[in-house]
């Protein structure tokens, strides 16, 4: 069958599988998106900015866990893709990028709107490739699709030549079958590594599993799960890896790192066994690398051989697929309960449980942890699926929102992309209509990615929007305050009337600033047909805690003031002094603006 | 720090040098000495990697180049018999006094007089980088005017089958551990 190279483009997605893509078409992609009128099966959203089809992309990857498509045009249609290109790299998120590009006679002559994509991607992407031929495409997408979905999944870019999209080739599907002999997805890691790894979880006394995303994308939540039960191991996860295991899972401690659980890096720093799943160290999450888990030998399991070693040095690695590996290595594991173990874990846990912020009495200020807890609570018993941009909202939300099942979180990790949350979420939509879709973000990250509103009304989906609107970039704000004696430099920030911006896109907008309000409002836009976006009106200047300082020692924890009120319930533990350049921080400087006349933080400060 | 040798065979496609110097570059890699050249098969470009490194970094190199995916197979020369070569062009001043010294010299080293004019020689050496090395060392004395080297190439000897697995299936606990990494500059 002789088709023109666009069609070809469409007859291989239609093929993949694909039935939604997003993209923004330009002049040297228009011979796509003319043959995409003969493609009524699969349907194109416009986005209003590429960076959001590619978060998009992201986002129905990251949630229906198949690949996501976004399409732009040569030059800066492409390389507006960047951001959302780098934020899947760093994420492992399965994209497809379709990119125009001038004519291939024109390639190297800095012609109009010509950019070198696969240059500028090379490092961003899992593979990318450069097509000059018709006949060269069908092969191109269908290896991009697999090398994207396999192994460690990640995006990869085809860039297109005009050229080859407008003159016609002989399309046959079949031949097209990926030929990559170089490409290995997975390793099958020595059966002598599996039985050392057996013996250093039999002989543990204290071990620890730090579960991270790759159990997700290995569909190993169960056998992760029994090797707890087995050996009587706690888990703990990373910011990805919320989800992955059940919040109420009694082996779930918590999210470890730079904000997660006090008593959960306490328990890293004393184990004396670490079994990393499908987690790579990040810096996030160990802090200074020369103190960190310095009492424990360290499994790691990932099917990535170049994450072994390469930040903590391991003592067995086994490099696979991890529910294969786990398979393996369940039977060689003897059953124990490490009683003492847990009975320490659970005495620090005691007194810091920040959990049950409900029962706290309404102080009249509005905090984000509640609006976040209030929001689960409304939520947990729909089939919901959150999506965070990154700040202390995140953080919060990762805090304070208990997640029972995988890919109910979708967020920006290892780039921590503002302006992600917005178009994520249209994509996971599209990806589970059926679900509820909420997205928690700042008033910062909004703003750089609210014109997809126009998106979503053109689109007629509904999504829930909440704004965790603190006037300020407020993670920012929270290490000026604590590392930079509150000079504020660039962190107050304006923003339009969200309700107003919201009405202006034809959505309903709301704005909440009590307590009182949070559950009612929440209830009613769960109730609304169309989206609805909350502009909640939090506390200012609150702060995230407990944070690890970055290349801090993990046990060297900034704790809640005692005096907090959102201080853990029960006796608090003391106030633990930060480390001495923290301590010198001289008196509160006031903000440089503050926007209404709401009472002043109430929290404790040093 | 030890010298490595690594072979590494890709695709001979479009841009694959350019993938494996990003590479290098984007993870910090210190190369000695990188060479490209075919193979005796059609569609396999070979390349030789000298690295002055720790064995640690060495292996994440390896195991890094094993992730891209025009990279077919990597062999890790370092620990094995293996013949390495080098070739080198040297352009050394001589005066009437001083040419037979120097043609001495290119008779020890066993190396070639490849152009001649009134004041200077032209010399081809082939060995080891470490030869080579040597050779531009007794030369400089007489006036290197211009000196070039292909950089190392490798190849085992006998015909031991050659590995094609990343090097950390089987994980070793890396003794040093780049002091860089506790140091990352971090950021928000
Ligand atoms: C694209 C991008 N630019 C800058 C940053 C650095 N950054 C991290 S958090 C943050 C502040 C976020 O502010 P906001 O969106 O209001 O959320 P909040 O922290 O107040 O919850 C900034 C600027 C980033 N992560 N991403």
């Amino acid at each position: 069958m002789k088709l023109t190279g666009a069609e070809i483009i469409w007859e291989c997605l239609v093929r993949e599988g694909v039935d939604v893509v997003f993209g923004y078409p330009g002049g040297a992609i228009l011979p796509t998106y003319d043959a995409l009128t003969k493609y009524p099966q699969i349907h194109h959203v416009l986005v209003r900015h590429e960076q959001g089809a590619t978060h998009m992309a992201d986002g129905y990857a990251r949630a229906s866990g198949k690949v996501g498509v976004a399409i732009a045009t040569s030059g800066p249609g492409a390389t507006n893709m960047v951001t959302g290109i780098a934020t899947a790299m760093m994420d492992s998120s399965p994209i497809v990028c379709l990119t125009g590009q001038v004519g291939s006679r024109a390639i190297g002559t800095d012609a109009f709107q010509e950019t070198d994509v696969t240059g500028v991607t090379l490092p961003i992407t899992k593979h990318n490739y450069l097509v000059t031929k018709p006949g060269d495409i069908a092969r191109a997408i269908c290896e991009a699709f697999y090398i994207a979905a396999s192994g460690r999944p990640g995006p990869v870019l085809i860039d297109i030549t005009k050229d080859a999209q407008q003159m016609a080739a002989e399309f046959d599907w079949a031949a097209a079958a990926p030929r990559l002999p170089g490409y290995r997805p997975s390793y099958q890691a020595p059966a002598t590594e599996f039985a050392r790894a057996a013996e250093l979880i039999n002989v543990a006394r204290r071990p620890l599993i730090l579960a991270g995303q790759g159990i997700l994308k290995s569909g190993a939540t169960a056998e992760v799960l029994q090797l707890a039960a087995t050996a009587g191991i706690p888990i703990t996860t990373t910011l990805l890896g919320i989800g992955v295991i059940p919040a109420s899972s009694e082996f779930n401690l918590g999210m470890m790192g730079m904000h997660g659980e006090a008593w959960v890096n306490q328990a890293i720093q004393q184990a004396d066994l670490l079994i990393a799943l499908g987690m790579r160290f990040d810096d996030r999450v160990t802090g200074n690398l020369k103190t960190y888990a310095l009492n424990a030998k360290k499994i790691h399991v990932d099917i990535d051989p170049t994450e072994m070693n390469k930040n903590v040095p391991v003592d067995v690695a086994l490099v696979g697929d991890l529910r294969g590996v786990l398979a393996q290595l369940l039977p060689q594991v003897r059953p124990a309960e490490h009683r003492e173990w847990w009975a320490t874990i659970n005495a620090e846990r005691g007194d810091a449980a920040v959990r049950d912020v409900q029962a706290l009495p309404d102080s009249g200020h509005l905090y984000a942890a509640h609006v976040i807890n209030d929001l689960w609570r409304a939520t947990k018993a729909h089939d919901t699926v959150v999506v965070t941009d990154v700040g202390q909202h995140q953080m919060w939300e990762a805090q304070y929102y208990r997640h029972e099942q995988p890919r109910s979180l979708i967020t920006s990790g290892g780039l921590g992309t503002m302006g992600f949350a917005l178009p994520a979420a249209i994509g996971a939509k599209f990806a589970c209509p059926d679900k509820e879709v909420w997205v928690v973000v700042g008033d910062g990250g909004f703003q750089m990615t609210s014109c997809e509103l126009a998106t979503i009304a053109q689109e007629k989906i509904k999504i829930n929007v909440a704004i965790i609107n603190n006037a300020f970039l407020g993670m920012v704000r929270q290490w000026q305050e604590f590392f930079y004696e509150k000079r504020y430099a660039a962190t107050p920030l304006t923003g339009p009337d969200f309700v107003k911006l919201a009405e202006a896109y034809g959505l309903k907008g709301v704005r909440v600033t009590a307590r009182a309000e949070v559950t009612g409002t929440v209830e009613d836009a769960r109730a609304h047909g169309g989206t609805v976006v909350i502009d909640f009106r939090v506390e200012q200047e609150d702060t995230v805690f407990p944070m690890v300082p970055a290349g801090a020692d993990l046990a060297d924890m900034i704790r809640r003031p005692k005096r907090d009120v959102l201080a853990e319930t029960g006796a608090d533990r003391e106030w633990q002094m930060p480390p001495a350049e923290l301590a010198a921080r001289p008196a509160a400087v006031k903000p440089a603006r503050r926007k209404t006349a709401r009472p002043p933080a109430a929290l404790a400060r040093l | 720090m030890a010298k490595h040798t690594r072979i590494a065979y890709v695709e001979d496609v479009p841009g694959v040098l350019n993938r494996v110097t990003s590479l290098v570059r984007r993870r910090n890699f210190n190369i000695d000495s990188l060479t490209v050249g075919r193979t005796e098969q059609p569609g396999v470009s070979r390349l030789t990697f000298v690295l002055e490194a720790s064995e640690h970094a060495a292996r994440l190199v390896e195991a890094n180049l094993y992730k891209l995916v025009n990279v077919l197979r990597v062999d890790d020369l370092t620990h094995k018999p293996a013949l390495t070569r080098e070739l080198g062009l040297v352009k050394v001043k001589v005066t009437p006094e001083t040419r037979a010294q120097v043609l001495q010299l290119v008779e020890v080293f066993r190396a070639r007089v490849v152009d001649v004019d009134e004041a200077t020689l032209v010399i081809e050496v082939t060995g080891t980088p470490e030869k080579i090395g040597k050779f531009d060392l007794v030369l400089r004395p007489y006036g290197v005017v211009e000196l070039v080297r292909t950089g190392a190439v490798a190849m085992a000897r006998g015909h031991e089958p050659l590995s094609s697995n990343p090097p950390l299936v089987r994980a070793e606990v890396a003794a040093e551990m780049p002091s860089e990494t506790a140091d990352l500059a971090m950021s928000v």
